[in-house]
């Protein structure tokens, strides 16, 4: 779990254009948009794409973004349940 | 002064055919079969139901871009219906909108570039850019004085109408022939599926189990004139703008903002210019794309606007599909037909109203109205958001 | 009057005249970035930008640098006029690519030229006309004619010009417009053509 949020940390950053931060400033649980991280809908969507590049995980509706996408805690949570075998 | 409209759409390819597809209730949203998309037989779209090559030969033209074509198609339509003798006789000029301008060519070409550089024909991206597209309108129909391009995404043709409007009103041009053109693309297609925001049945705009839009194509002119070519010409227009506004919603790129202070500008500053109140306006074809956004946005700024007296409302993209750059051009043909016609159309699909908004659109044809002054939104990315208003000429 | 003007050519930014940054033997990308640092303003959402809206974002920083323009007018009584080339084809291109194996939904936002109008107006909240002409090179006629239309009403100031980029050739020239204000320069074709061409920085 520790490693697949230090991964998913680097990969956010990576993928959304994060220069400003490093791994260790995004907190496991901070929150990810809004009055966290400040991401928008645009990030989460590109969330989705990192999602299934990288981890092979489809979200198909985009409604269920908020959720899962809460934090890095949630993020891992969610691919650890749904990672294909 | 409007004297001449022409429209081509995934309802019809001229003005009779239109009107009948509305009257009808016909939707033209269904599933690709012109475009080679792996998205061909799960995204529905409104495509006009010609063939590139169908339409070059309809249009006598060479098989330039698709975008190209249907702004010809249509252009063609409006100066025929504008009954102007000779456009050589005034000054005239030609403002198009494309946000794709000559893509899908440039399309055909990729495939064969890609595998290997040393193919693929050159001459499908010569036109690649959006200004190309406008100058081969031009030389086909004849235009050679003022030419001008714009792109500020879906509220573009409403904005190329708009300084039209101005030009005549400054006394710069006599005729103006403005408008916009978009055609499908693989482009945005893949675009717009990135953002989610396409439904995968035909959408239900303004409805509360809306869920995206489908993209549309097509093609939208008026032939705008002044009040000296009118009289000289003979022309009995029925309308003309009488209002219009842009404002930036200032928000994000892409997303509207959830009191739609951008849309609720640009609505009351058209109302301002053309010295109407809200109580005057007797329809209002709608941005309405169908995604959850902007009509929730569209939507919460109408009802601040209007409040408990809002006029008949309809989102005519049940119809086309968000035809993109050219659904202002195409709206406002719809709102000049509205006025010509008395009538208004349906917005189809719609079920049950956005429960915080409560607002209910027509869903019906219905004709024989007194319908003296429609307004007509469009709304971009970019936060750009315009409004038009087009008044009855009482005679 | 024109009261600023800027204009980011050849690794350069120049306000007024007068070079405020330049980074000679970088490219294009690594040149924005450090102009950003320069500026020491804190705005992350530069980094998610296109390239366009990257110049653009700067042209307009530089111009406003000291001031809000909200101080002096109201939200809707500030326009933007502006025009390019290549409309959005830097990027247009960039997301082309990427949707060769997924298509980048922060990509295609950007393929607008217009978009780069939304960012200058959400980050100084400026909320009047927009307009964006594609033409083949920077027309000033275009641009003094248009924009005194758009000015004719209650609009008091707009922010116009030029703002192009495909690959690694860019050309910024921005200016502000102020319609009640003393400035640097009359709003005619003439001035703007001129201070357009100006190679101030050479000399």
């Amino acid at each position: 779990m520790e490693q697949l949020m230090g991964n998913l940390k680097r990969q956010i950053i990576e993928a959304l254009n994060l220069k400003h931060l490093k791994p260790e400033d995004i907190g496991d649980d901070q929150p990810l948009f809004v009055e966290g991280l400040g991401l928008d809908s645009i990030d989460a969507l590109e969330l989705i794409v990192l999602l299934q590049q990288h981890y092979s995980i489809k979200i198909e509706n985009p409604q269920e973004g908020p959720k899962i996408f809460r934090s890095v805690k949630t993020i891992a949570e969610y691919i650890t349940a749904h990672k294909p075998a | 002064m409007v004297a001449g409209t022409g429209v081509i759409s995934a309802i019809g390819n001229s003005l009779p055919e239109t009107l009948h597809a509305f009257q009808q209730k016909k939707s033209g949203i269904g599933a690709i079969t012109q475009l080679e998309t792996l998205h061909k037989n799960v995204l529905p779209v409104g495509e006009v139901k010609l063939s590139t090559e169908q339409l070059a030969k309809i249009t006598k033209q060479p098989t330039i871009t698709r975008t190209a074509l249907l702004g010809i198609h249509a252009a063609r339509e409006a100066i025929a219906s504008a009954g102007i003798s000779s456009l050589k006789k005034w000054r005239t000029g030609l403002i198009s909108a494309t946000t794709v301008g000559g893509m899908d060519r440039t399309e055909d070409f990729f495939q064969p570039f890609l595998q290997n550089p040393s193919q693929g024909r050159l001459r499908d991206v010569v036109h690649h850019a959006c200004g190309s597209t406008t100058e081969l309108i031009a030389e086909a129909i004849g235009v050679n004085g003022f030419l001008s391009t714009i792109n500020t995404a879906c509220s573009s043709s409403v904005n190329s109408i708009m300084l039209a409007s101005r030009l005549i009103r400054q006394g710069l041009l006599d005729v103006v022939v403005a408008g916009g053109t978009d055609a499908l693309t693989k482009f945005t297609l893949n675009g717009f599926n990135s953002l989610m925001i396409l439904d995968k049945e035909p959408c239900r705009p303004f409805d509360a189990t809306r869920n995206g839009l489908n993209l549309g194509e097509g093609a939208g002119f008026l032939v705008l004139v002044s009040e000296t070519v009118a009289a000289r010409e003979k022309i009995e227009a029925i309308c003309h703008v009488s209002g219009f506004a842009n404002t930036n919603d200032a928000y994000h790129q892409t997303a509207s903002s959830p009191e739609g202070r951008g849309s609720f500008a640009a609505m009351q500053q058209s109302l301002e210019v053309s010295g109407l109140s809200t109580d005057d306006i007797d329809y209002i074809n709608l941005h309405g794309t169908g995604t959850v956004n902007n009509d929730q946005s569209e939507g919460t700024a109408i009802n601040r606007l209007f409040s408990d007296k809002k006029p008949k409302l309809s989102s005519t993209k049940s119809f086309t599909g968000h035809t993109l750059g050219a659904c202002g051009g195409i709206e406002a043909v719809f709102s000049v037909m509205a006025i010509r016609h008395g009538c208004v159309f349906p917005n189809l699909r719609f079920q049950q109203p956005m429960p915080e908004l409560g607002i209910v659109p027509q869903v019906e044809f219905e004709s024989g109205l007194k319908i003296r002054n429609v307004m007509s939104n469009s709304f971009g990315f970019g936060g750009n958001c315009s409004s038009i208003i087009f008044s009855q000429i009482q005679r | 009057m024109i009261t600023h003007y800027c204009i980011i050519r050849d690794q350069n930014i120049v306000l007024d005249g007068k070079v405020i940054f330049s980074e000679k033997n970088s490219d294009l990308d690594a040149f924005l970035l450090n102009a950003y640092a320069s500026l020491k303003v804190d705005y992350p959402k530069f980094y998610k930008m296109d390239n366009l809206s990257k110049l653009g974002f700067l042209a307009a920083e530089m111009l406003l640098k000291d001031r809000s323009l909200l101080n002096d007018y109201a939200p809707e009584q500030v326009a933007l006029v502006l025009s390019n080339a290549h409309s959005s084809t830097d990027t247009d291109r960039r997301y082309t690519l990427s949707s060769r194996t997924a298509p980048s939904p922060a990509l295609f936002v950007y393929t607008l030229p217009n978009i780069v109008a939304g960012e200058i107006c959400i980050r100084h909240k400026i909320k009047g006309e927009n307009a964006f002409f594609v033409a083949p090179a920077f027309d000033p006629a275009l641009m003094a004619d248009y924009t005194d239309m758009v000015m004719a009403g209650d609009t008091g100031a707009s922010i116009g010009g030029w703002v192009d980029v495909l690959g690694g050739h860019y050309d910024v020239f921005l200016y502000l417009h102020e319609k009640n204000k003393a400035g640097l320069a009359e709003h005619t074709t003439g001035q703007l053509k001129e201070l357009y061409n100006t190679t101030l920085w050479n000399s």
